[in-house]
């Protein structure tokens, strides 16, 4: 069992980083919790996968600790650490049958036959291979090959943590659920730690409880697919969640709020005056396409927007405007009225997020 | 769909057949023709059947250098595979040491056949050739031009270094197409260093080492002219092996017949046991 403790910890493939464009990893203190199921979201290249090796033990970190349970375990190779890790790529023993790449890791740790036997059979039958334990694992389906490398890690009753590498790379889609459910299913049987690395949003969420979102070697948002939703802590994170992303505009200071392009956007108090507290002037305004208001008649305090175009994406609408010379996107119902060449857009206070340097500010007072 | 009949099509094909005919198919013949056949001069031929074959067959010279042959060939792929496998194994990976092993190894594999028989046979030499002095000067009593064992052994050596590096090279290539990924989980399974050879990387070389094996079987089967430099196929009959038996048999005797029927079995045994090592490995693969 362990709660993995990542403290000051940053990573450069660099033998002399001059700054922090030479780090993969940037300086990050994180804690995945004991038994807890977790997503490590983010673009190709953001070091989501350095993280995961840093973790596993495959990659030393240069630079702060990772601690198992309290234990600095920088020093200690992958092969103690009682850890799982499951590859992009089914990772299997080709000359083996099933029964013995499961059984591999129990063998070389000389376990006896007998409970190899009992702890093998299990396994199988939890990830639903108990029928091809004798065939040759070479000549499983991409999907069986990914479970008899999960199987792997399960039948090590020392295993308290399976790290997991974009494992649904090379699936067939239809299998792709399935799978996920057997691991969500997995997770709740074994009381095993599990972090799960993806650049899906959907495998994320549906994974895992708590999604770490990575972006340019940091996590900038760790929190339930909910909040990463509702309130994104970084432009990113909007920008990265959702379908379409969160419409962020940048905006300069103004009377009672912010503006862009003649476009005026009024701000409660609370933020207006932690505006005017703040030097930086990388300000900017965010919301999601699902809770911009559309109207065709115009209302009080909305803004009349040019339609660009509207896509009908069969159970919802994509609707693409331009308001003060930006274009956004308002997701719509199906049944929703639209109207063509002008609409009324508005923005309802609570959804409407301020960024300043890509952060989110939030109304302190109302918490 | 409507097809087209039209036979001139036929003449599309008409230079792979002339190209294969000559170069296959009308020497090949030709050597039939003369396996069953009697010939005294241009105009006087006599039809033997397999008159020739029988003799052949039954003749002992071409045992005893059967046996020779097979008993080469089978020490040059004990020898050569598993070395081949082990150099590629401790080859860098990385870095100039890599370009600069795998250069080292490529040399051996452009020198000229009789290059490499002249060379070991002057390096062999007790008096003027350094391996036969130092061997010599430390109290190894190696005279590869009387002993026939001497004569067996640098045979041997010298196929051992002139293509060890062939099975080595396959192997490098084999070696470094196996992603990182499958090192990473075999170090978390805990799996000792045998067992990632046994279980990863021996599987993952095996068609580079069905390629391995067949090419140094058929080349060391025909082996020719390295031991005709070195001793020619002696001291007596020690390093005579059948390419040598067949041409003393038709260019020194000028037997064309025995020789022609000769060539044929020659042929179908390398062809023979050629065919059963590809088809008993790709059988192991297939088993479940």
């Amino acid at each position: 069992m362990a709660e993995i403790h990542l403290k000051a910890l940053a990573h450069s493939y660099s033998d002399a980083p001059k700054g922090p464009a030479d780090y993969a990893i940037r300086e990050m203190d994180h804690v995945w919790k004991q038994g807890g199921a977790y997503a490590l979201l983010g673009p190709s290249g953001c070091g989501k996968s350095t993280l995961l090796n840093i973790i596993s033990g495959l990659l030393s970190p240069s630079d702060g600790d990772v601690l198992f349970d309290g234990k600095r375990v920088n020093d200690i190779p992958p092969e103690t650490r009682n850890i799982a890790q499951v590859f992009q790529f089914p990772v299997i023993y080709d000359s083996m049958t099933v029964f013995d790449n499961l059984a591999f890791p129990l063998r070389n740790m000389k376990v006896p036959e007998a409970k190899v036997q009992a702890k093998v059979l299990e396994i199988a039958e939890i990830l639903e291979l108990q029928d091809m334990l004798k065939n040759k694992a070479k000549n499983l389906t991409a999907d069986e090959k990914q479970k008899v490398s999960m199987g792997r890690g399960l039948v090590r009753d020392d295993v308290s943590a399976i790290l997991f590498d974009e494992p649904l790379t090379v699936i067939d889609p239809h299998l792709k659920w399935k799978l996920r459910r057997k691991l969500k299913q997995i997770h709740e049987q074994f009381n095993i730690t599990m972090v799960y690395v993806t650049h899906d949003q959907l495998e994320a969420s549906t994974f895992a409880d708590k999604i770490a979102v990575m972006y340019n070697g940091q996590i900038v948002q760790f929190g339930t697919p909910r909040e990463l939703f509702e309130s994104p802590n970084h432009t990113f994170v909007g920008y990265f969640i959702g379908s379409p992303g969160m419409n962020v505009v940048e905006v300069q200071r103004h009377n009672g709020g912010v503006t862009f392009n003649g476009v005026d956007i009024p701000l409660d108090d609370g933020l207006v005056d932690f505006l005017n507290q703040v030097p930086g002037n990388n300000l900017k305004i965010g919301i999601r396409p699902e809770f911009v208001h559309v109207s065709g008649e115009s209302v009080l305090g909305a803004y009349e927007a040019d339609i660009s175009h509207l896509e009908d994406l069969g159970t919802y609408k994509i609707l693409t405007f331009r308001l003060g010379g930006e274009t956004m996107k308002a997701r719509l119902d199906e049944d929703q009225e639209v109207p063509s060449g002008k609409a009324y857009v508005s923005f309802p206070k609570q959804w409407l997020k301020l960024y300043v340097d890509e952060y989110l500010v939030e109304d302190t007072y109302d918490e | 769909m409507n097809k087209v009949e039209n036979n001139r099509a036929w003449f599309l094909v008409t230079p792979v057949f002339l190209l294969v005919a000559f170069s296959a198919v009308i020497p090949l013949m030709t050597v039939v023709n003369y396996s069953v056949q009697d010939i005294f001069d241009q105009n006087t031929a006599y039809f033997v059947g397999a008159e020739w074959y029988r003799e052949v067959l039954n003749d002992p010279r071409l045992h005893d250098s059967l046996l020779r042959q097979f008993i080469f060939s089978g020490s040059v792929l004990l020898i050569e595979i598993p070395l081949g496998i082990a150099v590629a194994l401790m080859m860098p990976t990385r870095g100039w040491t890599a370009s600069a092993s795998l250069i080292l190894l490529a040399i051996p594999l452009l020198i000229p056949w009789n290059v490499i028989g002249t060379i070991w046979q002057v390096f062999g030499r007790a008096d003027i050739g350094l391996f036969g002095w130092a061997l010599n000067s430390i109290g190894v009593d190696y005279n590869y031009a009387s002993n026939p064992m001497d004569a067996w052994f640098t045979v041997l050596l010298m196929d051992v270094w002139h293509w060890t590096s062939l099975v080595a090279l396959l192997c490098y290539s084999g070696l470094r197409a196996i992603p990182e990924a499958y090192y990473q989980a075999a170090r978390i399974d805990r799996a000792s260093n045998w067992a990632i050879f046994r279980y990863i990387q021996l599987p993952k070389l095996k068609s580079v080492l069905v390629i391995g094996i067949l090419l140094r079987f058929m080349d060391s089967f025909m082996i020719y002219t390295e031991p005709f430099v070195l001793t020619g196929g002696g001291p007596g009959n020690s390093t005579t092996f059948l390419s040598q038996t067949l041409t003393q048999m038709a260019i020194g005797q000028f037997d064309l017949g025995p020789a022609a029927a000769f060539s044929l079995i020659y042929f179908l045994i390398v062809l023979l046991v050629s065919w059963l090592f590809f088809t008993t490995i790709t059988h192991l693969d297939k088993a479940k």
